[in-house]
């Protein structure tokens, strides 16, 4: 994405989040294809595998991951509502952010639950 | 990013919205009881539904994947439109393989 040139640090860092956290999801799904494939050996390989999940680092990579998740629906959907939408800017980042807001809230009940 | 890109990109995110949002909830559902192979085999084996929904997921994911990357590349590593599209073509349809390998593990008894 090519953002525009703007004046206010936090808008040229918004226009931003949709590329980086992006990118970093792109680079999780190769380890997450690869635990789930696990399955192709049977039910305990994939068990086997997941138990890894209850190791502290993995737990707080899955937290991490969460929340590039929501950052980037975060972004996303707020590109497409400027571009779309004929609300004010304002109400766009805030529409945006409550969606966000509630994707993170129930990643991180997955996450500590 | 080019007009059909640009298109793509914002259709491919529209898929994904509804997509990435049932799959957080299920996700959700499926953590509540403790995260098993046996809970998630029991539901994926032999479905179709979870199949189809996650195979158009995946192609989805490629697409848009695909397009970000170049669109990265392209404008963070200025490397020409060719070797953008080359270079985010393969990395796209190599996690769309390994994608719908995953897919196959599950669903196939």
């Amino acid at each position: 994405m090519n953002p525009r040139p703007v004046s206010r640090p936090a808008l040229y860092w918004a226009a931003m989040l949709p590329g980086g956290s992006g990118l970093a999801l792109m680079l999780f799904l190769p380890a997450h294809f690869f635990v789930l494939s696990r399955a192709i050996d049977g039910e305990a390989a994939l068990a086997d595998t997941l138990s890894w999940t209850d190791h502290p680092i993995v737990r707080l990579a899955e937290a991490v991951l969460i929340f590039l998740f929501a950052v980037h629906i975060f972004g996303g959907l707020r590109v497409l509502a400027l571009e779309l939408l004929p609300w004010r800017d304002g109400q766009k980042t805030f529409a945006a952010a409550a969606i966000a807001g509630a994707i993170l809230a129930a990643g991180l009940l997955i996450v500590t639950g | 990013m080019t007009g059909r890109a640009y298109a793509l990109q914002r259709l491919s995110a529209l898929v994904l919205i509804p997509l990435a949002l049932i799959h957080l909830g299920l996700t959700l559902y499926a953590f509540h009881d403790g995260l098993t192979a046996a809970e998630i085999l029991s539901r994926t084996r032999g479905s179709m539904f979870w199949g189809l929904f996650y195979s158009l997921f995946i192609l989805a994911i490629g697409l848009h994947g695909t397009i970000g990357l170049q669109t990265i590349l392209r404008e963070s590593l200025k490397l020409s439109r060719k070797a953008a599209g080359m270079a985010a073509g393969i990395a796209g349809l190599l996690l769309i393989i390994a994608g719908l390998y995953a897919v196959a593990a599950v669903l196939l008894p």
